[in-house]
Order: C-alpha cells, then structure tokens, then sequence
C-alpha cells in the first residue's frame, strides 16, 4: 500500500528533474551551468551543511546527555510537561522568538537598556544572520532539542534503561559512561529515523534559515526557494537544478552522518573494552547537561513569552522592557474566519494523520505477518530532503492530470506525503521492537492475528502510537506551500492565513496567529503525553483495590 | 489414532541442515523432555509446533493432536498451551482482563465467564487478585498467573520452554510441581523444553535431544 | 490559429466594439450577466491586514451589486499564484483555473505575459476605464516600461518614499550624495533590502536615476551601453556600504523587515514603496508619531498595481470586479489613509463634482505628503536593465567577503 505513495514523490522528484534539464526543450545543461557560475554556491553548500550536520549532533548529544543525567529524577517529569508548547511552536515562530530575544534591539537588549549597557538606541551588532550560521545553528538546535527529547521518551520503555544503568553503576561505571557503554546502543538504534529526519530538516529547512540564516549568501535551500518565487519564470530551471544539488549535498551530509555514526560506535567498543569507567565525567557532563538544557528551555520559553507579549502589545519602542500599553487588537483583527479556518485545519491534519497510521500500521502488521524482510523506507524521506518548494510542482501536475480540483481531497493526499515519513519514524522501531513471543502466546491461547494487533499490539504500542500521531498533526498544521498550491486557494488553513500576514512583516498579528497556529498541534502533543499516563495511573488505582 | 501428541517424521531444516528431526508420541498425561544446550534447535521444535515457525525453515512430516491432524493450522487454531520462561503477562490489562483474554468466547455469559476466571484464580491460589496489575505482583504470583492464563484458555495439549529457570530453588519446585500436576490432572500430553537436568529430572518422563535420540543424565 | 494571433485578432475586435459604442454597451451587459453568481477567488498578497480589509470590504460591495462572491485568497508571494497557473496551462487545464484575478505587476505580469498565461485585452473595455489617468499617469498603462496592452488593469499608484524619525533626525538627506554623506558620519544607521529583492531593486533604480547623467536611456533595453552607465552606480555603492546597518555583511529580507528595523530603531532612515505607510504604521501603533516621509529631489521612482485575469479563469466575474475597484468611490476609499492610504489611478477631472469631493475630505493622516509634496514621479527602468544590475550586484556584494 505505501507503494502507492511513491507515485507522488517519483512525480515531485521528475518534476524538478524535468525542468532542471529543461527535458521539455529536449535536455540542456545551461541551468546546471548557470548554477555552478552562482559565486555564493561553495558558501551556500558548506552553510546548508555544516549548519545541519553541527545542529543535529548538539541537539542529539544535549538529548542523551539530559536523558542520562535526568533520567528517574523529578527534573524529567518537568521537562516532559514542558513539551507540549515547546513542540507544538511552528518553526518559523520559534524563529522570530528567538530572533527577537537576541537581536541588538530585542527583548534581552531592552531589558538590560539602558541602565547596564548604556545604549540609548539598538547597537550595530550581527548578532542574528551572522555569516558563519551560528545564529542558525542555534536556532535549530533549541528547536529540535524538544523534538529528539520526545522521541527519546517514547523509545525509553523498550530500552530496558533503568536496570542497564544500575547494573553499570555496580559495575562501578559513571552514570554518563554507564547510560553512553549500555542504554545508547539501543536507544540509539530507535532514535535513528528520528535522527535523520531532523537531519534532513536541519539541512534543507527554508523558514528558520530565512530569519536567523546569513544572507550573503543563505543557506543553498533558502537560495532555492528565492529562485523559485522569483518573478522571472527562467529561474525555475536554476532553482530545480539547484534542488537536485541540494538533494545531492543532503546525500552527502547523510554520508558524513553514517562516518560519523561508525566512529561513534568504534569510540564505545574501544571504551569498553580498555574498561574505562570514567567516573570522573559525571560531573562535567552533567553540568553542561543542566546548562545546555536550562538555556534551550530558557530560549524557547522567552521566544514564545516574547511572542504572547507582541500579541497583545500596543507601541513598545526600543529600549522599553515591556510594551507601553496592552491591546486586544491583534486577536480581534485574526477573530473573523478563525473558526473555519481551525475546522479545516483539524479536518486535514486529523484525516492525513490517520491515514498515515493506517498506511503505516498496514506495512508494518504485513511485514511482521509474512516475515518479510523489514521494508525499507528510505524513499519515503526523499519529500523531507528535497525541497518542497521545488517538489510540488511535479506533484501538482500529476493531480491536475487526473483532474483532481483542489479540495481538501487533493490537499489531504498531498499533506499525507510529508506526514507519513514521521509517522513510519515514530512507529517502525517499536512496532518492530515489539516482543514477538507475546504474539506467539497470545496465538497458542487462541487469539486470531487480528485480536492480537488491536488487543495487545495496538495498546501495548499506544505510547509511540499517540507521539506519531501528535507529530503527524504538528507536520499537517505546518504545511503551507501544498496546502496553497495544491489546493489553488481554496483551502484555507491556519497556516495559509498566518504565512500570508507574516509575509507583512506585522510582529503582533504574526505572534497571535503562530500562537493560534500551535493550539492543535499543542493540544496533539499533550494528549499524547499525558493519555498513556493517564490510563497507566488509573490501572495503578486499581490495582491497590 | 488415539488421545495425545503425536509427533510424526517431524524435520526442520535450514539451508538444507537439518535441525530438528523427530518422531514420537506424548501420550495424555506424559511429560516429554527435549534437552539441549542452548541453539540445539529446541526453540525451533517449540516453534514448529505452534505453527509460529520463520518461513525460512523448512519443515515436513505431520502433527496430530487428539485424531486432528493440524499441521497445516493457523497457531490460534492448534490448540496447544505455550509458557516461556518470562511469565509475558500482558502489561496494559489486569490479572483477570489477562485470563479473559485467553478463556474462549463460547464461554458465555458474562456471569459465567467472571466464575470461570475467579475458580482459575482460586486454584493457583491468586483468589481476590482480578483487578491487580500484573506489575505489582512478585514472581511467583506471576508464574502462576501465567500458567492460569494458559490453563483456561482450553489447551488439548502444553509446550514449556524452559519455563521454571527464572525462578529461585524454592519457587521453582513449588512451580513445578503445580505445572505438572495441572497437567496431570487435565490428562494434558506435556512436551517440556529445557537445558536444566534438574527440571528433566523432575519431568520423571523420556528425554531426548532435538534430533531424537535419547539422552541419559 | 495558436493563443498570440488569437490575442492580436481580439485586441483589434476590442478596438472595434469600442467604436461602436452600443455594441460595446451590450455586451458589458452580457458580462455582467454571466458574471452573476460567479464565486470569483481573487489571489492577492496577504500580508497586510489593512488590504485584506479593503478586499473583504470590496468583495461585499460585488455581493451587493453585482451578486459576485469574492474570495481573497492570501497569498504570502505573488509567485505562489503564478506557479499555480503555469502547472494549469502545463497540465493543459483550459477552463475553470484555480485562481480568477490576481494582484500583479512588473516583472510576474512579463513573466505571465510572455508565457501566455493571462486574458485579454480587457482592461480597456471596462466601463471605467475612461476614468482612468493615461496621459496624467503614464504607469497606468506602462508596466515596467512595457505597454499593458489591456492585460492589465491598474488599481493603485505607488510611489516611493523615505521614511525618518524626527525624534532622532531632524534634517533627512535629500539627495543620493547626501545621503552617502551623512551615512558616513551616522554609521550603522540605513540600509536597503537585499536584491533581488523588489523594493531594494528599487533603490538601485533610484539611485541609478540620481547618478547618470542621461536617465533617459533607462527607458529602452541595456545595451552595449550597459557596463559604462552602470559604473557611477558600483562606485556609490561601494562607498556606501561600509556605512550600512551591519557594515553591509547582511540586509533586511524585504520591505517588511526594513520597516521593521524602523520600528525597533535599528536605522533612522527608511523607505516605502507607499506614501501612506508611515501614517498608517504611526495610526496602528507600530511607529512613534514623530516619523514623517520625503522624497529626494528630483523626484522619485512610481509605479502602479494592476490586476489581471489568468487564461483559463471565469472571465466575466473577473472583469466585473476589476470595473468595480476602479469605480471612484472604491478608489476614494483605498485613498483613505484609514483604508490604504494608495494614491489613486483616476483623473480627478473626469469625475463627476460628487465624486471629486469624496477625494476633496480625504485626510491624509499625519506623515503623508500631499499628492503635490510628493514631486515628479520618475518611470520605471526598462526591466532588462534591473535583470542585468540585480545579476551584478549579486556577483559583486551576494557573497561576503
């Protein structure tokens, strides 16, 4: 059945292919020319992928490291209630937090003006789209930190990690060394997919390059996306071509990530057999645990105080610390339309979200039932490593050829296509983790293939279940590009809306509806969070009857 | 043909070895042993039995169980009883949600089937212990659930796989001996998997290997 | 016959049904009835809520008149839309398009243009359209030095202005050597957005009419003539970069975001494709009220916003909708700093006295020039000149050093 989906992205990546050779003219090279002639291309490649590469490593270590520190401590349970908002917050604007936290006439510059820094107006300072990415770094770093820490909460039950770090710490390993030499391996080998996503995301992400990015020049996808709504209809071709060389350098960064991964692995087996306990690193990782962590937190949780506070800000000229008067005016201007367009919103995310469970489910109870080898799924990320803006063209095309008008049909099938590689990335690794001899047990007491999937699979996967799902929401709700184009207008979404204003640059108006943008995803994620607790804590009450 | 298992020209084979091979009959009541260190093909035997085999195997020869030939079945339609040596109890229900599960749907009606549930309870001596979340239980209290679960589901015959070597000495003979005589008492045909002579010991009954010949201890 | 001579045959039926005026009276009536009952989705950039609000208001008065349901679709790039009817055409969708009118001017309507993508020529058999000022505002129906061709239908004048804070500034620099000037003794403190970027190349446009000594060949296509008028304009730039917010090592993304460098008081010199923004930026509390625009001596550069109707939209609503934002009030409205603050595209002295004195009671807000302060209007460049100096500026400054 997911084979079907290959038709669109085999579509999208044609398309692109198709206007990068220019095949309708009979094959040329000239924009592949135009592009290599690009003087910023060295900058643009090195950016898209150094940025990427730097951002996925910080976030995954600052994960492990915390989930080594924290683990069984009350600090955990914190940061799991925490997620939900941290999550739910679009790209784009955990951006323009961020952005306006750090820049020389934001939030933390305000506070601390003039009185400790003697600036009366903004200093000339490049902070933000510094030319070495490092805004962007950071920037996406805090932003996939709650993501990987999410993943990692729902790959832990199967990880076995509290007896494998006791039984190190009696061996007389350091708790860091004990969770790295003994729960990594594992937890790792789940968290792979999820890894790679946001690999993919960091490498090729167009929203939070654009704000926090340099610009002389920007990362290769925002340079892409540039071309692409350029004006002059020529420059598609550079932009296609210049999409294929995104995919080809994303490749490559995926290679350096696999080394990567080898010499990671190399490390531990070397560690582990000189013996090393290394005790001695506890309390320095710890350290940079709690200081890595408490600044990411402390980050987004500001961006998005600071978001709530535009919401409602009247003037609030540089270097007040707070707005000079409060208004509603914002959220009446985004009042009108905002119930269909909430409707629409949860109708699509809710229809895609669910087909992709069930298309995921499917391939993977199929491939379980049969013994098949495990399905490989690599091609379902090619929509998260191209970008999507030069992806859709091709898509849109094979939709106009069977005739399909633009509802929310067509959207929803489009919608799917991104949302189904994060639901297969939440899934597959517990679902093929699941212990197969409560099958076999279940099957010897009589039960039929299909009780065993919805009576015991199905509830004993719920955690990793309601994450996926969460997440399939929270990638719907973010899709703008297809819903806009593939839906020819007709499909408004809070999404469509929120891009729409933010292009005017209105900091109030964009604060209040990225706000209203993250409400149901925000919603997805604590539901998520807080149902598999909620159901084991009322069977822990009935047990003590 | 007559009541029990009867195991005839059994072979699995892998890349055209053969790993198991074996044809005898466990008679209603009879504890059979296979014993072998561990990869000696003993999983593979439990495994071809209940049907759940990787089809990577190849497998001849037929299962009888009771006059029914059900080689070709589906495992939930073979009717054989299976215990692991991890309990497996299924964590999102509780202790009697785990033995409405395994106890047939014909069992009807509702008040019939809490009765059903409450005599397997009261028989591993687990009375009041319904509503309890199989992880607050100890151990043995789980062994027991387990072989409950097993029990009630109806089995015409049992497959253990090595299921008493978690446990400590004391609850193990305790286990043991309750397994055995459940078995007993149903008339069940016992096939018992194990490397541990002290359970083939106990067992009192034929030991072989996978391949079929005997073994002395 | 292929879509172009299909064009030039309708052009010149155009011409005639316009000699003939009862004809022409007819067959308006025969748009607008089929116009009615059209739902009418009409793709225009949304990022400003003020014009969203004039869209709705707009799409109420086709309700009311005309019974034409009007969808705003936003859109945060005019491209988006463009994109959408270029895989119509590809995919061979001759009727019933996704987008029916979309706001459009410069380079998409070349773009859209060239590849046949649009209706027409319509813009001229408007019933309004003989309220329109050709001969006073040449940019109704020269888009980018390109004629419409009745392509396009012009809905608002634009015309660029600076943008300062008295507060911080008392006496802003009204020439480009003034403005190099006081950039090197006020460091750090005005900057342009990056090219491509529509409004940044807008100031290169500026700037190249303050630098060459004949402007005039600005009005046909570069030539040979390119690299030697073009070098007053780098040597400028060079000098004034070092000077730039940022030392030139990055730029605002866009007007918005220069806008915003405004606001947060990160530069005290601005500038705005809209002589009404200022006031409407001081009116909604995102400006100190001490802002005020100007314009460079020796004027500075205009254009206008057109709507178009792509090739395969419901034709008749479309036309009806692009009379009715010609109609004097609706075009008084937009001129209403309170609305839009967009200077009108009609002549005054056509109108009838009512309508002129609904012009007459505009206010026109408290930064906003008077349509007689904001001096001459200087034309748009031809565009190839803009393709090549975009390209150009790109290689020299694109990519920091």
């Amino acid at each position: 059945m997911p084979v079907l989906l290959l038709v669109p992205i085999l579509a999208g990546l044609l398309g692109a292919i198709w206007v990068a050779f220019d095949l309708a003219q009979g094959g040329n090279l000239v924009a592949l020319r135009d592009l290599a002639s690009w003087t910023g291309l060295p900058a643009a490649l090195r950016l898209s992928l150094v940025t990427g590469l730097v951002a996925t490593a910080l976030s995954l270590c600052l994960t492990l490291l915390i989930t080594a520190t924290l683990l069984c401590s009350p600090a955990f349970a914190a940061v799991r209630r925490l997620l939900p908002p941290l999550l739910a917050m679009p790209h784009a604007a955990a951006a323009l937090g961020m952005a306006f936290l750090l820049a020389p006439s934001g939030w933390i510059a305000r506070i601390l003006s003039p009185w400790a820094t003697g600036w009366s107006q903004p200093p000339d300072l490049q902070i933000l789209n510094d030319p070495w990415g490092m805004a962007l770094t950071i920037g996406l770093t805090t932003k996939e930190l709650p993501f990987l820490l999410l993943m990692t909460l729902a790959a832990l039950p199967q990880c076995d990690a509290h007896k494998r770090m006791q039984l190190a710490a009696t061996l007389g390993y350091g708790r860091v060394a004990g969770f790295w030499l003994t729960v990594t391996p594992v937890l790792y080998s789940q968290l792979r997919m999820p890894v790679y996503a946001v690999l993919a995301y960091a490498m090729t992400n167009v929203d939070m390059a654009m704000i926090l990015g340099p610009t002389l020049p920007p990362t290769l996808a925002v340079q892409t996306a540039r071309w692409m709504t350029d004006p002059d209809l020529s420059h598609r071709s550079l932009s296609a071509a210049a999409a294929l060389a995104q995919l080809a350098a994303t490749l490559v960064g995926f290679a350096g990530w696999i080394a990567a991964e080898h010499l990671a692995t190399a490390l531990r087996r070397c560690t582990i057999f000189r013996g090393l306990r290394l005790r001695k690193l506890d309390a320095p990782f710890r350290a940079v645990a709690m200081l890595g962590g408490l600044t990411v937190f402390a980050l987004l949780v500001a961006s998005l105080c600071g978001l709530t506070l535009w919401s409602v800000a009247g003037p609030w000229p540089f270097p007040g610390a707070l707005p000079r008067s409060l208004t509603l005016t914002a959220w009446v201007r985004a009042a009108p339309g905002l119930a269909s367009s909430t409707q629409t919103t949860a109708l699509i995310a809710s229809l895609s979200t669910g087909l992709a469970l069930i298309f995921t489910f499917a391939a993977l109870q199929a491939e379980f039932r049969i013994k098949a080898r495990p399905l490989s799924a690599v091609w379902l990320y090619l929509p998260l490593i191209l970008p999507q803006i030069c992806f859709l063209p091709g898509i849109e095309h094979l939709l106009l050829a069977f005739d399909a008008t633009g509802g929310i049909a067509s959207v929803t099938a489009t919608h799917l296509v991104f949302v189904l590689p994060y639901v297969w990335l939440g899934l597959a690794a517990p679902f093929r983790s699941w212990d197969a001899r409560i099958a076999t047990i279940a099957a010897t007491l009589g039960a039929s293939p299909t009780r065993i999937f919805w009576r015991l699979r199905l509830p004993m996967l719920l955690t990793p279940l309601l994450t996926a799902a969460a997440i399939g929401v929270a990638v719907s709700v973010g899709q703008y590009l297809p819903t806009l184009l593939i839906g020819g207008g007709r499909v408004t979404t809070l999404t469509t809306e929120a891009l729409a204003l933010a292009s005017g640059g209105n900091r109030r108006l964009t604060a209040a509806y990225a706000l209203l943008q993250s409400m149901v995803p925000a919603l997805a994620f604590a539901l998520a969070i807080a149902m598999p607790r909620f159901i084991v804590l009322r069977r822990k009450a009935g047990g003590q009857m | 043909m007559k009541k029990g298992l009867h195991i005839i020209d059994l072979k699995v084979k892998l890349h055209g070895h053969t790993i198991v091979a074996l044809s005898t009959t466990v008679e209603p009541g009879e504890v059979l042993t296979i014993m072998g260190p561990s990869g000696s093909g003993k999983s593979t035997l439990l495994a071809a039995l209940t049907g759940t085999l990787d089809p990577a195997f190849a497998l001849t020869g037929r299962i009888i169980l009771d006059d029914a030939d059900i080689s070709k079945r589906p495992p939930q339609a073979r009717q054989i009883g299976l215990l692991f040596q991890d309990d497996l109890l299924f964590p999102h229900m509780t202790v009697g949600e785990n033995l409405a599960f395994a106890l047939p749907a014909t069992v009807r009606p509702r008040a019939l089937r809490l009765t059903r549930i409450e005599q397997a309870l009261f028989g591993m001596d687990l009375d009041g212990f319904g509503r309890r979340n199989p992880a607050t239980l100890s151990g043995g209290q789980r062994s027991r659930v387990a072989l409950a679960r097993c029990l009630i589901s109806d089995p015409k015959a049992l497959l253990l796989d090595e299921p008493f070597s978690r446990l400590d000495a004391d609850l193990r003979d305790q286990i043991r001996n309750l397994t055995f005589n459940h078995a007993k008492a149903r008339d069940l045909p016992v096939l018992l998997v194990t490397h541990d002579p002290a359970d083939a010991v106990a067992a009192g009954g034929r030991i072989l290997s996978p391949l079929g010949q005997n073994v002395r201890i | 016959m292929n879509r172009r001579e299909f064009g030039r045959l309708a052009a010149a039926g155009t011409a005639l049904a316009l000699a003939g005026k009862c004809a022409w009276a007819a067959d308006w009536a025969t748009t607008l009835a089929n116009a009615r009952g059209q739902n009418i989705y009409f793709h225009a950039w949304g990022g400003d809520p003020k014009i969203n609000d004039f869209i709705t208001w707009v799409g109420g008065l086709a309700l009311d008149r005309y019974g034409i349901t009007l969808t705003h679709v936003k859109l945060a790039s005019t491209a988006d839309a463009v994109s959408r009817v270029l895989s119509e055409k590809a995919a061979g969708r001759n009727t019933d398009g996704a987008v029916d009118l979309i706001w459009i001017n410069g380079e998409n309507f070349a773009a859209m243009k060239g590849q046949d993508l649009l209706f027409g020529p319509f813009a001229e058999g408007l019933p309004n359209w003989s309220l329109v000022d050709v001969s006073g505002k040449p940019a109704t129906a020269t888009d980018f030095t390109l004629p419409t061709l009745g392509y396009e239908s012009p809905w608002a004048l634009a015309q660029l202005v600076f943008e300062y804070d008295t507060a911080r500034l008392a006496e802003p620099p009204k020439s480009l050597a003034d403005l190099s000037d006081w950039a090197q003794s006020n460091p750090g403190r005005f900057t342009y957005p990056q090219p491509p970027d529509y409004l940044g190349l807008t100031f290169l446009k500026q700037a190249l009419y303050g630098l060459l000594a004949d402007t005039t060949i600005l009005q046909s296509p570069a030539g040979a003539n390119y690299s030697a008028a073009v070098k007053p304009l780098w040597a400028y730039l060079d000098t004034l970069h070092p000077n730039l917010w940022r030392q030139a090592k990055a730029f605002p993304a866009n007007e918005p975001a220069l806008g915003q460098l405004l606001a947060d008081a990160e530069t005290d010199i601005s500038f705005a494709f809209n002589p009404g923004r200022a006031s409407a930026e001081i009116a909604a509390g995102n400006l100190a009220n001490t802002v005020r625009t100007y314009v460079l001596d020796g004027g500075t550069i205009g254009n206008a916003s057109f709507v178009a109707i792509p090739f395969n939209a419901k034709h008749a609503g479309a036309q009806v909708v692009a009379n009715l934002i010609l109609a004097p009030e609706v075009q008084a409205h937009a001129q209403d700093p309170a609305t839009l603050g967009f200077q009108t595209v009609l002549s005054i002295a056509a109108l009838t006295p009512a309508d002129q004195a609904r012009f007459d009671a505009l206010d026109l807000g408290l930064a906003t020039l008077s349509p007689a302060d904001l001096g001459p209007v200087l034309l748009e460049p031809h565009a190839n000149w803009m393709t090549q100096i975009s390209d150009d500026w790109v290689k020299r400054y694109g990519t920091a050093p």
